[in-house]
């Protein structure tokens, strides 16, 4: 004690050559109490630093003092303290002196911000686990007996968390003084401190012998459970799951069913959601033999409960409990104890319970089996894919898949489809966007079944004409194609087009499942039908259709190949660069950016490159911005194909300079080719940057095209600044 | 993916929809029977017998109301709390505000001398400009809501200026006997500031509307407080020990030689005199469309309620970005729209329990037990209209201002313009007891309707054990009911009639002819003062009222004198 305080002693403390080691650590500790939260609190996260300088000793003796008084502070100073104390024993001096880090956490378990008690709590529980058995009673059981019987609630109800930690390390005197101060926290004035309790008591439950449990939990969980405040009762009900897991069937049935059973017709909502939400959770914990006796009617009840949100609770436990119950007879319990008021719920008043419902349902077909799905499930999800709610209809739509499994998509194309074209015109762009991103899946699931086609040919015809519904044709007539079975169906007319939808968001993700397509179904298809289609709409009156066919033919152009995109796609682009809107214009722009790669270098070098030239001294400054884009890019490529650099045009350029001179000895015509050769294998990055480098300096005369570019832009540039 | 969005829980799963639309059934509701839980035995107040204990006046300095420089408190000599207040500032100071006062004790009780410089002079000028008569009061020092903590050891009080004053009860000292349950300036600070709301182009005014006490946690106190839109959580604590000891500089802030700086110091705790803080813990934001007329703290501690003209939002103490929507009376077309809610308030005891009242005179009473959306009532509490009083303005003057449940959770109080009544919670076909506050103005409503005074918002109030009632009026004239024996008293609440220690004397306005000496006519009566906002101490017969920018603190005769 004595040679603590004294230099040397600890790591790092004060040695003759002071200052500079105990610089830093001075600064930590002036910063403790400094007036900027932040600074105090980094002090804080590096407590662990400052008390390794001052050394176990002067830690005990002097830091946690100050620390244990700390608790005016910020309540995110003092949560950062709570977590540090929780990992502080080996800095203190090791477990022999963990109970020194007692009295600061216990201040901090007191204050009113819960997520500095809770803390403060934890980190007490993880030191408890490092006391040894005479510490814990000589220290940690005092303080929790301080805790729980302390003036103010909030110490009360830190108590309740410190418990389950002590008891099963204390003696048998100790161990009755725990349980009687439990009790009493049970029973506590406050509701704050009764609730603590109550979720608590499971954990506490667990560590207690068997008979306490019985003659002393069981009680106090039946109290709780019926406490004046509905808040208390709720949180009774997760304790009833710990506690039921510990006895047996018998006095399952004669202790915590009552309970259980009161619980689930409970007054307030509040607590039969609970059970609701707890439902599988009891299931699992009560077994089988009273699930089916006393939990499936209380199910029933609460599936048609009074109030909205313990049905959707419930409804989203159904599939739980179903495959939770015995496979023996579990068909028969579903059928005749379940189904009937699952069906009730289908025609349900209030669309929260029904799109819970409709995120589970699905999941009954693989227990029931296909007979059972096809005659009593199946009308049920066709009755939810009308529902008048579009959470619902998605919801079954997007756990299709499970159903199918079971009972193919046979038994559900008829309805199906009229359903999804249906959800294709909801007025919610949200969900006709969601239904666009869930075509690939549903394609993907139609296709392989052949003997479909008939039927979606039908809805094809019934439905051609309706703009809306070309979605789905599309991907009908994609079926139709590749059975190579009814080509000359009226629907093909009206394919693919969703793009013509009139929300951005809807169009972009259409011309992404455009791209899907064709890779699913082949060039010869996008040629004949979708192709034509896009290219149609350039001459549309309506610019945003106009620009949806550059997106198309962005997404299609890759997956079409170089032929259909240089010979079909290509001059309907370049036609377009002469647009009055100037969005079109840029986007053709970026279009020929994005299509530049597939196309041959003859159609870049003389369609191309024109067009762009132009674009680049386009009144718009956008539309110059996006054409000087692509035109470095169409450079770019043009040189890795080896394409000439026009030499005659740059006699400033060095590089150029230096080609002059290796030009190979045929004169004229040939020089191209030369060159080009000559450019593959000397530089063509060193060509690259020259191109860069004359154009950024525009005095230095023409330099392929970029100096249009820059010569145009830096006036701009100029008057923006 | 446009999955039905689960009720969004607090925590521990309780389940509150945010925006349902529940079609509701009605439930038979199995209220419980509410017994009278026993309660400490109180003196009744002889209501003849009140003599002013305290008054305090709150003054904004100097000729700008709304000035916001450097903080100054000028306190008399019996403030030496307020004085720390003023040290210990961690909220934002507020305004320059005066606080002056005159004790019931007269002479100054032993308070702690502080050797001030200024301080004699400060007090001069206050004893001076306190004997002024104030004719001009300045808008933001208008008290406009007191309220007693659950002790009664603290008293609040906000302003139309943002600010919260607290008060604290001086506790009993053997020399000097008369200053037991003088109430002393605890802490102030501002609460609110003037907002501008960009999108609505509306100006949120900083006037606190209601303060409410929470349940104690630990030592520290915390209190809400809100303004037409914001509810603000603050906590109040004292300090009294201050850190020492810097390892490189000295308490001065000096940096120190670091040669000299050869071993590491801790800081060390010491002693100080009482600083209080207060600071802001949480801030109710965005909740609210229209004006928070209530605020109500549930008695499960952990969450509050807080009602605008159409809508009753639950919030839980500790969560800011979420608050529950539990009554929605805005009809779907604003044209329909027939009454707004008008005040509202938690059961004492049942956790699940609120009422609320409407302008139309009504109160419904909502169990939350029954349903997430509590739209529909589970008891209306609504006396039939007498046909033939029926007048231009019968629904505005029966439109409730303030209700109150009893200590008890037994009885409810409500104020409209002219009357008080009490309700039993178990009878809903009228009231068990009316009283008349100013019957007399009945015949004066067309005038008062001009003037606009026939909106104003008259709030009521319990004695401790519910048996005696009170409330404002106008001309600085306040009520008191008492329910057991049927008498009332008119009280005034003056700086001239209020000497200290002085038994209040009660008044009377004359209706008729007959005048008797000291009677007040009805046309005489000062319609600019009036009394709004009264509260009364949980336990004791000491009560505070606020009266334009002066707070009045009251206590009976019998009460003190027992002492």
């Amino acid at each position: 004690m004595a040679g603590a305080a004294g230099p040397g002693t600890g790591p790092g403390a004060a040695g003759g050559d002071g200052d500079d080691s105990l610089y830093p650590i001075a600064v930590l500790i002036d910063e403790l109490r400094n007036e900027d939260v932040q600074l105090r609190l980094n002090s804080i996260k590096k407590l662990s630093t400052i008390a390794l300088a001052l050394g176990v000793e002067r830690t005990r003796t002097e830091l946690l003092p100050f620390l244990t008084d700390t608790i005016y502070d910020e309540d995110e100073v003092l949560l950062a303290l709570a977590e540090q104390l929780g990992n502080f024993t080996g800095l203190v001096g090791g477990p022999d002196f963990a109970h020194c880090l007692l009295p600061p956490l216990e201040s901090l378990a007191t204050v009113e911000e819960t997520v500095v008690r809770d803390k403060a709590v934890e980190s007490l529980r993880q030191i408890s686990q490092e006391h040894t058995p005479v510490a814990l009673e000589a220290h940690f059981v005092p303080l929790v007996k301080r805790l729980a019987s302390g003036d103010w609630f909030t110490s009360r109800t830190s108590a309740c968390g410190l418990f389950s930690v002590c008891y099963p390390r204390a003696s048998n005197a100790v161990k009755a003084e725990i349980r009687q101060h439990f009790r009493s926290l049970c029973s506590d004035d406050t509701p704050m401190v009764r609730r603590a309790a109550a979720s608590k008591l499971g954990e506490f439950a667990k560590v207690l012998e068997l008979d306490s449990v019985k003659s002393e939990i069981v009680p106090l969980f039946t109290n709780l459970a019926s406490d004046e405040q509905d808040s208390v009762r709720l949180l009774a009900v997760e304790a009833c799951v710990s506690i039921a897991q510990l006895l047996s069937q018998e006095d399952l049935e004669a202790l915590v069913m009552p309970t259980l059973r009161q619980a689930a017709e409970d007054k307030s909502w509040r607590v039969r959601y609970m059970v609701a939400d707890k439902f599988s959770e009891l299931q699992k914990a009560v077994g089988p033999k009273i699930t089916l006796h006393d939990l499936i009617p209380a199910f029933q009840n609460l599936l048609k409960d009074c109030e909205a949100e313990v049905r959707a609770a419930a409804a989203h436990k159904v599939k739980e409990l179903c495959e939770n119950l015995p496979t023996e007879g579990r068909e028969t319990i579903i059928m005749n104890q379940i189904l009937p008021y699952i069906k009730e719920l289908v025609s349900d008043t209030n669309q929260h319970v029904k799109s819970a419902l409709a995120s589970v349902i699905m999941g009954l077909s693989t227990i029931l089996g296909k007979e059972n799905t096809i005659e009593h499930l199946l009308p049920l999800f066709l009755a939810q894919l009308k529902d008048e709610c579009p959470e619902v209809r998605l919801n079954i739509i997007s756990n299709l898949d499970c159903v199918n499994e079971v009972i193919g998509i046979r038994q559900l194309s008829q309805s199906l489809l009229p359903a999804i074209v249906e959800l294709a015109e909801d007025a919610k762009w949200r969900v006709r966007l969601a239904i666009i991103e869930y075509m690939p899946l549903l394609a993907g699931q139609l296709v392989s079944m052949c003997h479909m086609l008939q039927c979606i040919g039908t809805v094809c015809e019934n439905l051609a004409g309706e703009m809306t519904s070309d979605l789905f044709l599309g991907s009908g007539c994609v079926e139709c194609f590749t059975c190579s079975a009814c080509q000359n169906l009226a629907g093909i007319r009206h394919c693919a087009l969703s793009p013509l939808l009139p929300v951005y968001a809807i169009r972009e993700a259409a011309t992404n499942n455009l791209m899907k397509l064709v890779q699913k179904f082949g060039t010869e298809w996008a040629q004949n039908t979708i192709v034509p289609k896009v290219l149609v709409m350039a001459n549309d009156p309506n610019y945003l259709h106009r620009m949806t066919t550059l997106f198309c033919i962005n997404a299609l152009s890759e997956a079409c190949g170089q032929e259909i995109t240089t010979k079909q796609m290509l001059p309907i682009v370049l036609k377009m660069a002469g647009d009055q809107v100037a969005n079109v214009r840029f986007n053709v722009a970026k279009s020929l950016q994005k299509i530049g790669p597939i196309l041959d270098t003859d159609a870049l070098q003389e369609e191309v490159k024109p067009v762009l030239q132009k674009l680049g001294q386009d009144e718009d400054m956008d539309v110059k911005y996006f054409a000087q884009e692509a035109i470095s890019a169409v450079a770019q490529r043009l040189r890795k194909l080896d394409f000439p650099v026009k030499d005659s045009e740059e006699p400033s350029d060095p590089e150029a300079d230096k080609n002059h001179f290796l030009r190979p000895r045929g004169p004229g015509e040939d020089t191209g080719k030369a060159h080009r050769e000559r450019a593959a294998r000397v530089a063509p990055e060193e060509a690259v940057g020259a191109a860069r480098f004359r154009g950024t300096d525009a005095a230095k005369g023409p330099a392929y095209q970029l100096h249009v570019n820059t010569e145009t832009h830096l006036p701009n540039w100029k008057l923006q600044n | 993916m446009l999955v039905a969005s689960q009720a969004l829980l607090w925590g521990a799963p309780r389940g509150l929809p945010t925006n349902f639309t529940v079609s509701q059934r009605s439930l038979p509701l199995p209220l419980c029977t509410i017994d009278t839980p026993p309660h400490p035995a109180l003196s009744l107040p002889d209501l003849h017998v009140m003599y002013l204990l305290h008054l305090v006046e709150l003054a904004s300095l100097g000729d700008q109301p709304h000035g916001r420089g450097e903080f100054y408190l000028f306190c008399s000599p019996c403030y030496p709390c307020a004085g720390n207040a003023a040290a210990a500032w961690p909220a934002r100071p507020a305004r320059p505000l005066r606080i002056a006062s005159v004790r019931g004790g007269g002479a100054c009780p032993g308070h702690r001398a502080r050797p001030s410089m200024g301080e004699d002079t400060d007090t001069r000028k206050i004893n001076h400009s306190f004997l002024r008569d104030h004719s001009y009061v300045t808008e933001a020092d208008i008290i406009s809501t007191v309220e007693f903590n659950h002790t009664g050891e603290l008293l609040a009080t906000g302003d139309k200026g943002g600010r919260v004053v607290i008060f604290q009860r001086e506790p009993e000292s053997k020399n000097a006997p008369h200053s037991q349950g003088e109430y002393d300036v605890y802490s102030t600070f501002q609460s609110h500031e003037p907002e501008f709301d960009y999108l609505k182009s509306l100006e949120i005014e900083e006037k606190i509307n209601k303060i409410k006490w929470l349940p104690q946690q630990n030592a520290a106190h915390s209190l809400l407080s809100t303004n037409d839109k914001t509810i603000k959580l603050w906590k109040i604590t004292e300090r009294d020990k201050r850190p020492e000891g810097y390892n490189l500089k000295d308490e001065e802030g000096k940096l120190k030689d670091l040669s000299t700086v050869t071993s590491l110091q801790v800081p060390v705790l010491k002693p100080m005199d009482l600083m209080v803080e207060v600071s802001p813990r949480r801030v109710f934001a965005n909740g609210h469309t229209y004006h928070i007329n209530s605020i109500s703290v549930n008695s499960d501690c952990e969450t509050y309620m807080s009602a605008d003209d159409l809508r009753i939002n639950l919030w839980h103490l500790a969560i800011t970005d979420r608050s529950f929507n539990i009554v929605d009376i805005k009809p779907a077309n604003m044209e329909d729209l027939t009454e707004v809610i008008t005040a509202s308030e938690f059961h004492p005891h049942h956790c699940n329990l609120f009422v609320y009242s409407s302008s139309k005179g009504s109160l419904r009473l909502c169990d939350m037990r029954a349903a997430a959306l509590c739209d529909k009532h589970s008891k209306l509490f609504e006396e039939p209209e007498d046909p033939s009083n029926r007048s231009f303005f019968s629904e505005i003057i029966s439109s409730v201002s303030d209700v109150k449940f009893s200590h008890s959770g037994r009885y409810m109080l409500t104020r409209d313009y002219l009357t008080v009544k009490v309700w039993d919670l178990n009878m809903e076909a009228r009231p068990i007891e009316t009283y008349q506050v100013h019957d007399y103005l009945r015949s004066k409503l067309c005038s008062l309707y001009e003037n606009d005074c026939i909106f104003d918002k008259f709030e009521c109030a319990w004695n401790g054990s519910d048996s005696v009632i009170m409330t404002g009026a106008y001309n600085n004239f306040f009520r008191m009911f008492d329910r057991n024996t049927k008498r009332d008293v008119t009280l005034e609440a003056s700086r001239e009639s209020s000497k200290p220690r002085a038994v209040l004397k009660p008044r009377r306005v004359c209706v008729g002819g007959k005048r008797r000496r000291d009677d007040i006519s009805v046309d005489s009566l000062d319609f600019t003062k009036k009394i709004l906002h009264t509260a009364w101490h949980p336990a004791e017969n000491i009560i505070a009222i606020a009266a334009t920018n002066n707070l009045y603190i009251f206590q009976d005769k019998v009460n003190s004198e027992m002492h």
